[in-house]
């Protein structure tokens, strides 16, 4: 493999081997990544994150396909990240995001790439938010992350995303899975696709009535609910401006300082377990617990002391 | 959950051309799921250019190309020729299918690593491909 700060210099150049070569160094953790990432994040260019999500089937991949032939309509280049299930069992994964976006297959405006989820169940993977920093070097804007098909709580795609988009269909079910806590919850702007089948636009105003009931302590307005069918793009244009209308409100000091909170958070952990990982404790301590000798808090607090 | 096994290696299942029969790259995708990779689908009817676009953007160790329409001397060589041109000579193609004995030789000839015919088992492309894919840091 290429030097990696070489690699980041075609990256930033627009050069598309080099960007799919370095996600690949992201997404399997080289060793020498840690110290590229100062300038792979002092290269981001302030392209719009944009995070995706919603169950299995909802139409995630067509929207995004759609967005994407709107986006380059108006002249933008965009980036996407499409995150499919690692297998529990054997690390194996298929991934067919790209089925449906064939007709930007040979866009040289258009970068797509697919990752498995390689263990994570928060939705997206553990390279996503930098596989993200790295098409942002690139130049691309927007910068999609497509998830995994969510459940109700698979929502760490909004602690990293702008704008968060997240994909329902018609058939969700009634009005209390709209007032049930989780994925719903942290939607910037929610979507019922598959518009052109019956029910739609009733499954979008029970949406619209059981959220605007929102009261009492949380202070977050409701969002926008928009109605698409990707297939034909009806619609799309119209939620292509509402995520780029909501570009500047995802900008507020509020929320810049809550998304880096998010990422400090995400990073500190990450450090916490490579360092104790390294630990030459770290095996004995490991049998402790399985041998049930100490429980994990304890074992935990072992590995990282405070005054450590 | 079970331990990582190291970097998965990265396949993209195409279709090149115009037959439809996606059934045998279908299979093909979920065996080696199985077998731990991660595979990229690409679905039907691909050029060999929106095949070599896929395969650079998703930086893959392994392209593997099904076609039963017969179109193969015209599509596969075109694949392994884009492929060399875009720096990406490292990547193992390989094909399945429907081929003639006759032009077996002739694509191995033309870059073709290895031409999978009917009655192969999943294990042994899936052994194949471990054994000729690049290894990566």
């Amino acid at each position: 493999m290429a030097d990696l700060p070489d690699l980041l210099r075609s990256v930033v150049a627009g050069e598309r081997l080099p960007l799919a070569r370095l996600l690949t160094a992201i997404e399997n953790d080289v060793p020498g990544l840690r110290d590229l990432l100062p300038e792979l994040f002092a290269a981001g260019r302030g392209g719009h994150l944009v995070g995706i999500t919603g169950p299995p089937g909802s139409g995630k991949s067509t929207l995004v396909n759609a967005m994407t032939e709107e986006w380059r309509r108006r002249g933008r280049r965009v980036g996407i990240v499409a995150v499919d299930p690692s297998s529990p069992y054997t690390g194996g994964a298929i991934m067919g995001d790209r089925i449906r976006m064939m007709g930007h297959a040979a866009d040289q405006d258009v970068f797509m790439r697919s990752m498995a989820s390689r263990g994570e169940l928060g939705g997206i993977a553990a390279a996503t938010w930098m596989a993200a920093a790295a098409l942002d070097a690139a130049g691309y804007d927007p910068i999609l992350i497509e998830t995994v098909g969510a459940g109700q709580s698979e929502v760490e795609v909004a602690r990293l995303a702008e704008t968060t988009v997240v994909v329902e269909v018609p058939e969700m079910g009634d009005e209390v899975q709209a007032i049930k806590a989780g994925l719903l919850e942290v939607a910037d702007l929610l979507v019922v696709n598959k518009g052109d089948r019956p029910g739609a636009d009733l499954a979008a105003r029970h949406l619209r009535a059981m959220l605007s009931t929102a009261g009492g302590r949380v202070t977050r307005k409701p969002p926008p609910i928009m109605v698409t069918a990707a297939i034909s793009g009806d619609g799309v244009a119209a939620l292509v401006d509402a995520i780029d209308a909501h570009r500047s409100a995802a900008r507020s000091a509020e929320a810049v300082h809550r998304r880096a909170g998010h990422q400090l958070q995400r990073a500190l952990a990450n450090l916490a377990v490579r360092r104790a990982a390294r630990d030459p404790a770290w095996d004995a301590t490991l049998q402790s617990v399985a041998d049930r000798e100490i429980d994990p808090f304890t074992a935990a607090e072992r590995l990282l002391p405070e005054d450590g | 959950m079970d331990e990582p096994r190291g970097t998965p290696i990265r396949v993209l299942i195409a279709k090149p051309g115009l037959d439809g029969h996606d059934r045998g790259a279908k299979v093909l995708a979920r065996g080696l799921r199985d077998e731990g990779f991660e595979v990229i689908y690409t679905g039907l009817r691909q050029t060999p250019e929106m095949i070599v676009d896929a395969a650079e953007q998703e930086d893959v160790d392994v392209i593997g190309m099904s076609i039963l329409s017969g179109a193969h001397m015209a599509l596969l060589p075109r694949v392994v020729e884009l492929s060399k041109s875009r720096g990406m000579d490292d990547v193992l193609i390989a094909a399945g299918g429907i081929i003639p004995d006759a032009d077996v030789a002739k694509l191995k000839a033309s870059g073709i690593a290895e031409v999978f015919g009917p009655g192969t088992s999943i294990g042994q492309i899936a052994g194949y491909f471990r054994e000729h894919a690049r290894r990566r840091a």
